[in-house]
């Protein structure tokens, strides 16, 4: 197959479109999964951590 | 320091500095006659120096293994030393730059002088100086605190830190004699170009390693910016930088690319700069030092991880909108400018995340000068990024670009969100670092915090209006369709905000000042608080192991 300019123009045009859509999807679906919830619960408070030593 | 280096990794450290001196003295005898024999001798001197300073400590005792219960923070130390050095140097040449332009007398009639090799000493001195030192040293902090792991050795942060400004300090004394690939953020040469790619995938192997031996499940957000920061920033340099000297005696290379291909690679490089060097490191900054700060986890950490991935994917495909109406394709140009319009989202969340994360602190914010460099930084990411945006769109571009309004817009960025959040978080860190309660003095830290908010507020209007001045008069017909000024009389226009200008960056560099005077103040304090107590510093004291063991301070 020939790759001139146009087949990699149409291929930035319609397939960069939907890897950014499914990865957006795929992003928000990773945030909002419930499950998720707790760890993140816990990350955003174990900065908070008094200890100043590295864990065991 | 050294003392801290276990023996093996003090030969280590000496290997390595031979290492550098030979690769100096090699560059010395093919580069002689070119500016490249020259460098090769402040590398085998840099070379040479480390090597004497190691050798110099090379029989002291070894460190207690109790060090391996603690956090490995001497490379953050000294990063945040240099990073406060280049602050005052690089805002020293910014202002000389500025004045340069009201004052065209300032070039001292020497060829180093001139406009076109201190402005890259100026570029380079603040955004690799001082900002990547300060990103270096910080995310030293954050990723060992977020991880819960030490650091897996104490040769590689060194390498990394001092490797880095041996690339920094090649880089701003090549412009000075000449030396330059003219892409802008991207002006060291080829030999330097090389040295970066050793020193920066080396660091980002030490992040992996680090995050290999994490305790925490979770990566800390922070951790993620700072990540996408380095391997981004990796492959930028590579792409950008690919050329060919003209032999490897001699320090002038041709790029790989021409025409607007070239022009391509360089602005996807150079907007990604600002977007993965001044924005997603500085993020990963604000999304560590200030929750810390205000003594409140961040508002939305979903929020924080869904703006993560934009900013990612997307300031990816910006870089065109530099490249408005010039050769490049049209639907190049729209794709820039549509990711550009976008971007505001993420950007946006990040700031607002930021701001309701200080939402119940106000009065921190009013009482803490540290917090108050920290939300301002978050406002002026907000405003930046919004007026990027804006000025990205093809229309207002037309008129903006190639003005003064895009150095303002740039300086927004830099002094209002960038050096700010820096500020702020080394004043967080600085009291932490040498285990004192507080800095040497807080109301420094007021006089500072007015200085860097009035010189910025000053720089940026004075470049607004000239910006738009600038772009009104070079777009401006008279009755019979010809340009109605010419372009010595729009320079004429410029020169009272060139004054303004000037002025707004000397109370940025005063700031800095007073920034590294209270900073070392407090090392000093500390330094002669450790004399008087003993046991109360850093350095452990090592049971019954009788004085004559302990190691060197």
């Amino acid at each position: 197959m020939d790759v001139d300019h146009n087949s990699l123009v149409g291929f930035a045009k319609s397939w960069g479109l939907f890897y950014l859509m499914l990865l957006a999807i795929g992003v928000v679906i990773y945030a909002l999964w419930p499950s998720n919830r707790k760890r993140f619960d816990r990350a955003k408070k174990s900065i908070f951590d008094k200890d100043d030593r590295p864990g065991d | 320091m050294i003392a801290t280096l276990t023996v093996a990794e003090r030969q280590s450290a000496i290997a390595l500095s031979m290492l550098v001196a030979f690769f100096g003295l090699i560059m010395m005898i093919a580069g002689s006659g070119d500016v490249l024999g020259v460098h090769g001798v402040i590398v085998l001197l840099f070379g040479l120096g480390f090597l004497g300073l190691v050798m110099s400590k090379y029989f002291e005792p070894e460190p207690p293994q109790e060090r391996l219960t603690r956090y490995y923070d001497d490379p953050t130390k000294v990063g945040i030393v240099l990073s406060l050095g280049w602050a005052v140097v690089g805002m020293f040449f910014g202002v000389w730059v500025a004045a340069l332009l009201a004052w065209p007398d300032l070039t001292l009639d020497a060829g180093w002088a001139s406009f076109g090799r201190i402005r890259p000493v100026h570029t380079s001195g603040v955004i690799f100086g001082f900002g990547g030192n300060a990103l270096i040293a910080t995310s030293f902090h954050v990723l060992q605190r977020t991880t819960r792991a030490r650091l897996p050795d104490q040769v590689t942060p060194w390498f990394v830190l001092i490797g880095y400004n041996l690339f920094c300090v090649i880089a701003a004394s090549g412009y000075l004699m000449g030396v330059t690939q003219s892409k802008e953020y991207a002006e060291p040469e080829w030999y330097a170009d090389l040295w970066l790619v050793v020193v920066w995938v080396t660091y980002f192997l030490l992040y992996l390693r680090t995050l290999q031996r994490r305790k925490e499940p979770h990566i800390y957000v922070a951790n993620w910016y700072y990540m996408a920061f380095i391997l981004v920033v990796a492959v930028l340099h590579i792409v950008n930088n690919l050329a060919v000297p003209i032999s490897f005696g001699s320090a002038k290379s041709y790029s790989l690319f021409s025409g607007v291909q070239d022009a391509m690679t360089q602005w996807w490089y150079g907007h990604n700069a600002v977007a993965f060097f001044l924005t997603a490191g500085f993020l990963g900054m604000l999304y560590y030092y200030l929750p810390k700060r205000a003594g409140r986890p961040i508002f939305s950490y979903r929020l924080s991880i869904i703006s993560f991935w934009g900013i990612t994917f997307m300031y990816m495909w910006a870089g065109s909108h530099h490249l408005h109406y010039t050769a490049l394709p049209q639907w190049v140009q729209t794709l820039g400018m549509t990711f550009s319009v976008v971007l505001l989202v993420p950007s946006w969340a990040s700031a607002g995340n930021a701001l309701a994360t200080l939402n119940g602190a106000w009065d921190k914010v009013r009482d803490d000068a540290t917090l108050r460099f920290m939300m301002v930084a978050a406002v002026f990411y907000g405003l930046s990024t919004f007026e990027g945006s804006f000025m990205a769109i093809r229309a207002v571009n037309s008129l903006s670009h190639y003005t003064d309004w895009t150095v303002g817009h740039v300086h927004a960025g830099a002094l209002g969100w960038v050096a700010m959040i820096t500020f702020g978080s080394l004043y967080a860190l600085v009291p932490w670092m040498w285990k004192v309660e507080r800095i040497y003095s807080p109301k420094l830290v007021e006089v500072h915090f007015w200085l860097a908010l009035s010189g910025t507020i000053i720089y940026v209007f004075a470049m607004w209006n000239s910006g738009i001045i600038q772009g009104l008069m070079w777009r401006t017909y008279n009755d019979s369709g010809t340009l109605a000024f010419s372009f010595i009389e729009s320079v004429v226009a410029m020169r009272p905000y060139y004054i303004a200008r000037t002025v707004g960056g000397s109370l940025f560099l005063l700031g800095a000042i007073v920034a590294a005077y209270n900073v070392w103040m407090t090392i000093r304090m500390a330094r002669l608080r450790g004399v008087t107590e003993t046991g109360g510093t850093d350095e452990p004291v090592l049971p019954g192991a009788g004085a004559a063991l302990q190691p060197g301070e």
